[in-house]
């Protein structure tokens, strides 16, 4: 997957997940000051994301997601790594 | 709410629970170790609803999540989980075995973590739900020969109050319901004599009805108590004033 393939879908889950606008979720997005994830959202959001890629993500790891950027750099070594 | 799983079914209070639910429409997944097809059967046929037996050890994280999984296709979904199933090992503590402690923890309260954490995932995303938990008058007030069962209800009790505030915010609400002496073949174990004491002590002067328990449950698991959540509610005849 391209990274640009993997940001989309990142968003899209999101999105879903968030209940906010595409266009609001940029690379630099942080979750918990723009858009607006409390704790259980982010649990969910990483439960969402597991599904979508078929991937385990960590506790560890995803404690390390701050800004959308990070997830889609994650993903990408975990899928293409 | 229409979809419902109890642990503890096939008889007892978990049963007379699962009866309940079943007569105001909800169907219903009854879970036991030995499975109860039979009692799945009769309240299908005598309330007009689905139901399905599941045998299940839910002390044992496997089953719990393969079970549970089962059940939540069966229901297709799931909005009532009520953690009733329970076992005693009674022992004054001098002599009591670390099997008989760590047992008694393992399917009293260890069953209710692993129960409550296999349907979280759809409650949360669904954003509803009612868990109800059955604790015990012991848990209050602690009883001699019971410090594993009373250890174990009472952190059920912790159990429920985190869980109630941490799902708060998702439209689910947790709440346990403490019995007091209630006339099961559980209670039946201790023998006419100390049957007999404690009735003397219970301020309504009667032991308590399965039905009794299982109407507040009802209750809880209701849309008329979405206001309560974290809460230990008492059915025990006034025993613990």
């Amino acid at each position: 997957m391209t990274q640009e393939e993997i940001l989309k879908k990142v968003t899209d889950v999101i999105v879903a997940k968030l209940e906010v606008k595409a266009e609001d979720v940029k690379p630099e997005s942080e979750f918990g000051n723009d858009l607006g994830a409390d704790s259980l959202d982010r649990v969910e959001l990483v439960m969402a994301l597991e599904d979508e890629f078929e991937v385990e993500i960590l506790d560890s790891d995803a404690e390390k997601f701050l800004k959308v950027s990070d997830v889609v750099a994650f993903l990408e070594a975990k899928k293409n790594g | 709410m229409k979809q419902s799983i109890i642990t503890g079914a096939s008889r007892g209070i978990g049963l007379a629970i699962a009866e309940e639910l079943a007569s105001k429409g909800s169907d219903v997944v009854l879970v036991s170790r030995s499975g109860c097809d039979a009692q799945a059967a009769a309240i299908a046929q005598k309330f007009g609803v689905r139901a399905k037996g599941f045998a299940c050890d839910v002390a044992d994280s496997l089953q719990v999540q393969e079970s549970f999984k089962a059940a939540i296709d069966f229901l297709g979904g799931v909005d009532v989980l009520v953690n009733n199933a329970g076992i005693t090992r009674d022992g004054l503590l001098l002599r009591m075995k670390d099997e008989d402690f760590d047992q008694v923890l393992a399917a009293d309260l260890r069953s209710v973590f692993l129960c409550t954490r296999a349907v979280s995932r759809t409650m949360v995303s669904n954003r509803k739900g009612s868990i109800i938990n059955i604790t015990s008058i012991n848990a209050l007030r602690g009883q001699p020969g019971q410090a594993n069962y009373a250890a174990a209800k009472a952190g059920i009790i912790g159990l429920t109050k985190s869980n109630a505030a941490e799902f708060a915010s998702r439209g689910i609400r947790v709440n346990a319901v403490a019995p007091g002496f209630i006339d099961t073949e559980m209670t039946a174990a201790l023998g006419v004599e100390v049957c007999e004491k404690y009735r003397a002590q219970i301020p309504l002067g009667k032991v308590g009805k399965p039905e009794n328990v299982a109407k507040l449950v009802q209750f809880l698991a209701s849309d008329d108590s979405d206001y309560i959540t974290g809460q230990v509610i008492g059915v025990d005849g006034g025993l613990n004033i």
